[in-house]
């Protein structure tokens, strides 16, 4: 698998808070999960499709570690090189 | 024991949104169903949910949360709840739970593999998510739990919400039933099974009768204790007078031709009212035009009632909505109550040619007034019966 650019990774996964009832005007790299209403649930979503576009497993433990968009984004850049 | 009053009722079925649909339109003769099936098509979940609220519930789910606000609205519980979160329950009751949920998941886990199966698959599909969603978006926090008894899971959930303020458990219960059903693998199931009518007509009674005819939908009613609901000045619906429940023990799918697991809980919901045959006003059939049932519960009829089984008038909601399965029995309590009320008993649509052996007054034609002595009380019966064997008779008494 390419690896995949910084903007790659933000549209899938702004895609998916979207999808998952997030507002996409509400989301940016600063924004928390928590004040975008994304849950664990969401989080076990995003976790398959991130591994399912890109080919980078999450543990639980990375997971837990994400708080921001930011974080979601980084975390998938810097596995996925 | 404690007096258990209805306070409000809620429903979406194939004839709309709202209990007063439901009973308007089945009594003017509205029949919901289409192309053989009773849905829903009044039902927008994007009216009713947010992005992230419908996809966080099923169908199932979805159709019950509605009817739950209304009755809630109904009972003058929107602006705040009227006892400690704690003492309010919620029992739902479904025959099969999300199963377009499982469906959905079956194909991805066949197309794609397992690792892309829905972490929200567990919390959408099982039986016991509808009453989680009603208990969840309200804040109730006393007893809550789902209810699976097949066709009769809705009375039954009643039945259980009112032995639950009876005994105390509980000051009040949102209590009902949700089905929705209308999936490939459910249509195929019940046609296996022999069940579903080939004519796609709901005639229950009529000696044309071949099956029943699949619905969805979802039925509520807000049970509260008589005192507790007398006290905060409630208006009050009806009385959950009597219960009763048994089962035949006899065929996973068919009753026995007596009926006699459906009588003995005829018979033991009287009891448990404490009335007699001749004080019934009404029943409300559970009548789901097979050819089997509607025999067996004929022949119950007249071994629990006796003589008045030839005089009382009988109708059937599934008629006019079909087969709303684990809905069925809280969508027809909630329509027993609104007939009553109304003193109108809607008609058992499409009765046109009676069966020689079914010979009992189902209200063929148009509803008929139910006209009252000065003495007499409306008081009637709604009876469900399931897959399983399962029997469950409620009593009601509208004021």
């Amino acid at each position: 698998m390419a690896e995949p650019s910084i903007d790659q990774i933000e549209k899938v996964i702004t895609d998916s808070l979207v999808t998952f009832g997030a507002d996409r005007d509400a989301i940016s790299r600063d924004a928390e999960l928590d004040a975008l209403d994304v849950d664990s649930l969401d989080l076990a979503e995003l976790s398959q499709i991130i591994e399912e576009n890109f080919g980078v497993e999450l543990s639980s433990n990375d997971v837990s570690e994400i708080k921001t968009v930011g974080d979601a984004i980084d975390i998938v850049a810097e596995r996925a090189k | 024991m404690n007096e258990v009053v209805i306070t409000g009722v809620g429903a979406v079925t194939p004839l709309g949104i709202g209990a007063t649909k439901l009973h308007e339109r089945w009594a003017a003769g509205v029949c919901g169903i289409e192309e053989g099936e009773g849905r829903c098509d009044e039902f927008v979940a994007s009216d009713h949910f947010s992005v992230k609220e419908a996809r966080r519930a099923d169908r199932f789910s979805q159709l019950v949360l509605v009817a739950v606000g209304e009755a809630l609205a109904d009972a003058g519980w929107d602006a705040e709840l009227p006892y400690d979160a704690a003492r309010i329950g919620a029992i739902i009751g479904t025959g099969i739970g999300g199963i377009g949920t499982i469906e959905a998941n079956d194909r991805t886990l066949i197309e794609q593999g397992p690792k892309l199966v829905s972490p929200l698959a567990v919390p959408l599909m099982m039986g016991n998510a509808g009453a989680a969603a009603v208990s969840m978006r309200h804040g109730l926090k006393g007893p809550s739990y789902g209810v699976v008894s097949a066709c009769a899971a809705g009375t039954h959930a009643i039945g259980s919400a009112m032995r639950a303020i009876q005994y105390g458990d509980a000051i009040a219960v949102v209590a009902g039933g949700t089905e929705a059903a209308l999936t490939p693998l459910s249509r195929a199931a019940f046609a296996a099974v022999d069940a579903l009518s080939p004519s796609g007509i709901s005639r229950p009674f009529d000696a044309r009768r071949d099956g029943f005819v699949m619905g969805e939908g979802a039925g509520v009613l807000v049970l509260e204790n008589g005192e507790a609901a007398r006290a905060r000045g409630a208006r009050i619906l009806a009385i959950a007078r009597g219960y009763g429940a048994t089962s035949d023990a006899f065929h996973i799918t068919a009753p026995p031709a007596n009926g006699e697991g459906a009588a003995a809980a005829i018979t033991r919901a009287l009891e448990d009212a404490r009335i007699t045959s001749d004080e019934l006003v009404y029943v409300n059939a559970h009548g789901t035009s097979t050819p089997i049932n509607d025999r067996a519960e004929t022949a119950a009829l007249k071994t629990a009632l006796g003589e008045r089984a030839t005089t009382i008038p009988i109708s059937s909601t599934k008629s006019a909505i079909g087969h709303l399965l684990g809905a069925a029995g809280a969508v027809e309590a909630v329509a027993t109550i609104l007939a009553l009320r109304a003193r109108l008993l809607p008609a058992t649509l499409g009765l046109e040619e009676p069966d020689p052996e079914l010979d009992l007054d189902y209200i063929p034609g148009s509803a008929r007034r139910l006209d009252l002595e000065a003495d007499q009380r409306a008081i009637a019966i709604s009876n469900s019966f399931g897959f399983g064997g399962h029997n469950a008779v409620l009593c009601l008494e509208a004021t």
